[in-house]
């Protein structure tokens, strides 16, 4: 489903937190690519480093050194202000705990990203609309997180992440909260956004029962990438209880 | 995303209401507190704002209008031998004990005119005519007196009569006055009248109210008078100023207001800082999860103050607004004394911004110190 063209590269990148004697190096000297068009998935263990090197992707957090492009342009010396601008255009988020505002409904959730670029709240509030009816949620609109299952609020948390047709797509255990069906059901979605030529969808994940969704999977180990295969010879490689549908794998 | 803000403010309905009526609270504290104090205030005055001159004079150890230290019968003519002034003519002013119809007694503040100009008259005669002061024994009373009258069931109106110092009485005029600090009726006689009324003393002249001739000021008058050995004169504004001074300086009124201000403010800061503490807390992994998406801290910042002035805004209105229907209520009685000058309105939202600015303080250095990266944790 990639394409040639690298949507994220990251070149030695070291993150530590703290200083002397409880200093944490987090990461390494991360080397990584992402392309466009690609589901890429970060496993490994608890404390390995796969959300610093999310954050540090995405630009909420910054590298102690090394590169990271995004589209082909640096975000690693970029300014802050331009940096949460260039994030509000080109990023989409989903959380492991959705981070839907309880007293938003689920299209005043959705509308967040066109507002922070700039669109009228009315269009805000018609795109929204049109992105929940596209993942099913029509007719949901004026309902409220806690008026919805965890599916459903993971599909809001989805539709959130997808309004402003963002060109990455950063997605932190977004299985975690889960159920199967739900989950099975939120990885459909991402695997559909996915296959957009100019999108790249990374996700962090400890939840193997997704990993067949993924075009790569990258592991990651003490800080370091350890391995990056395909998703079809990584779960040769790392065979696992959950009985995956072919058409995914 | 400010109309996101607000959404998230109003529909977090039981912080919203808490924040809203601790503002609330605070500012009709404040703003009724504030003008029951100018309305004591101005009562204190009451006395120069029903009795009209330019320049009033006194003995020279007077501070302040209700204050009485009586004149020599001279001094009137001393007064008017000044160059600056045009006439000058006597006034009497003293509390005695009234007797009713019904043989009780009731304090009121006997004003006796010049009988022959009516200098000091009241301004707004609901019944009757000054002029008829000329008719034996009679007087004017203001509503103040028909209240305390009707209160004790008698029914008085023109002709109805009363004792002072066991002399008759008799109505020929209502009039209506602004209510003084003692609380007693103003009654309004001749000064000729008022003498006979009153046990006889030495000196009985309370002031001598004076009018500057054409191209003199008062203040040119007043500083003729003050040569004058053991005399004192004010110009209007410069006695109602200096009567308010003295009683903000020589009473408890100003502390015992003050305290219930001051606490009305801690109020405030307790209950708004507390409660916008906890909101943005409670908000904060969403404000964290905006600051992800794109939202900067400048954006963030100023979600937090249009909520803290918001719910100030809302607060200070509706504090302002049960303290003028106080007000309005309290008018009607006469009692507790109510004066809304606009400084009140404008020094109570000064206050409510400041609580609001300490509330959204907090809530902003929580913000600003937000990592965006938390939301991934």
């Amino acid at each position: 489903m990639s394409t040639s063209e690298p949507a994220v590269i990251c070149r030695d990148v070291v993150k530590t937190y703290g200083k002397g004697e409880i200093a944490v190096r987090a990461l390494k000297g991360v080397s990584l690519e992402a392309r466009f068009g690609e589901l890429l998935m970060i496993v490994g263990p608890s404390g390995c480093g796969k959300t610093t090197l999310l954050s540090v992707m995405c630009g909420t957090l910054r590298a102690d050194s090394g590169t990271i492009e995004l589209f082909g342009k640096s975000i690693s010396s970029m300014p802050e202000r331009e940096l949460t601008a260039f994030r509000a255009r080109n990023v989409g988020f989903i959380f492991q705990q959705f981070n839907l505002v309880p007293t938003l409904t689920a299209q005043e959730n959705v509308s967040i990203p066109r507002l922070l670029n700039g669109a009228p709240y009315a269009t805000a509030q018609q795109d929204a609309g049109a992105m929940l009816a596209q993942v099913g949620l029509g007719g949901r609109e004026k309902s409220f997180p806690s008026q919805m299952s965890g599916g459903q609020q993971q599909r809001v948390a989805i539709s959130r992440a997808m309004v402003h047709q963002p060109r990455l797509v950063i997605c932190d255990e977004p299985t975690a909260s889960l159920d199967a069906a739900a989950g099975q059901r939120a990885m459909d979605l991402l695997r559909e956004s996915a296959r957009h030529p100019d999108r790249c969808v990374i996700v962090v994940t400890h939840d193997s029962r997704i990993f067949h969704y993924a075009d790569r999977i990258v592991e990651m180990d003490d800080g370091l990438v350890t391995a990056s295969q395909t998703a079809s010879d990584y779960l040769r490689d790392h065979p696992h209880p959950h009985p995956q549908p072919k058409s995914h794998a | 995303m400010f109309r996101i803000a607000l959404l998230m403010l109003f529909r977090d309905k039981a912080k919203y209401a808490m924040l809203i009526s601790g503002l609330t609270f605070c500012s009709l504290l404040m703003s009724q507190q504030a003008g029951v104090f100018c309305g004591i205030m101005m009562w204190t005055t009451a006395t120069l704002r029903n009795i009209s001159s330019p320049v009033w004079v006194v003995d020279a150890k007077v501070q302040q209008i209700n204050e009485v230290i009586s004149l020599r019968d001279i001094d009137v003519q001393r007064v008017r031998s000044l160059p600056g002034v045009a006439w000058a003519v006597p006034l009497f002013w003293g509390i005695v004990q009234a007797r009713l119809p019904d043989g009780s007694f009731q304090a009121i503040q006997l004003t006796g005119l010049d009988s022959s100009s009516f200098t000091g008259r009241p301004a707004v005669m609901l019944e009757g005519r000054v002029e008829d002061l000329r008719l034996p024994n009679s007087v004017i009373v203001d509503q103040v007196a028909l209240e305390k009258l009707h209160r004790k069931g008698i029914d008085a109106r023109i002709g109805t009569t009363f004792e002072i110092n066991d002399e008759e009485a008799r109505i020929v005029g209502i009039c209506h006055t602004e209510r003084s600090f003692l609380g007693q009726p103003y009654v309004y006689t001749t000064y000729e009248r008022a003498l006979q009324y009153m046990p006889a003393q030495r000196k009985m002249l309370a002031y001598v109210l004076a009018e500057p001739k054409p191209g003199v000021s008062p203040q040119e008058v007043v500083r003729q008078v003050n040569a004058l050995p053991g005399l004192r004169a004010f110009d209007h504004d410069t006695f109602f100023r200096e009567t308010m001074i003295w009683y903000i300086k020589n009473t408890g009124i100003p502390v015992s207001f003050g305290t219930v201000v001051l606490m009305g403010i801690i109020v405030g800061i307790a209950i708004a800082g507390q409660t916008f503490y906890l909101f943005v807390h409670d908000n904060l992994r969403y404000l964290a999860a905006l600051k992800a998406m794109g939202a900067g801290t400048t954006k963030l910042v100023g979600m937090v103050l249009l909520q803290a002035f918001t719910t100030g805004f809302i607060g200070y209105g509706l504090g302002l607004g049960l303290a003028a229907i106080f007000g309005n209520s309290v008018l009607r009685n006469g009692t507790p004394p109510f004066y809304m000058p606009w400084q009140v309105p404008v020094f109570v939202g000064v206050v409510i911004a400041l609580i609001c600015s300490f509330s959204a303080a907090i809530g902003v250095a929580k913000v600003a110190r937000l990592e965006a990266a938390t939301v991934f944790k």
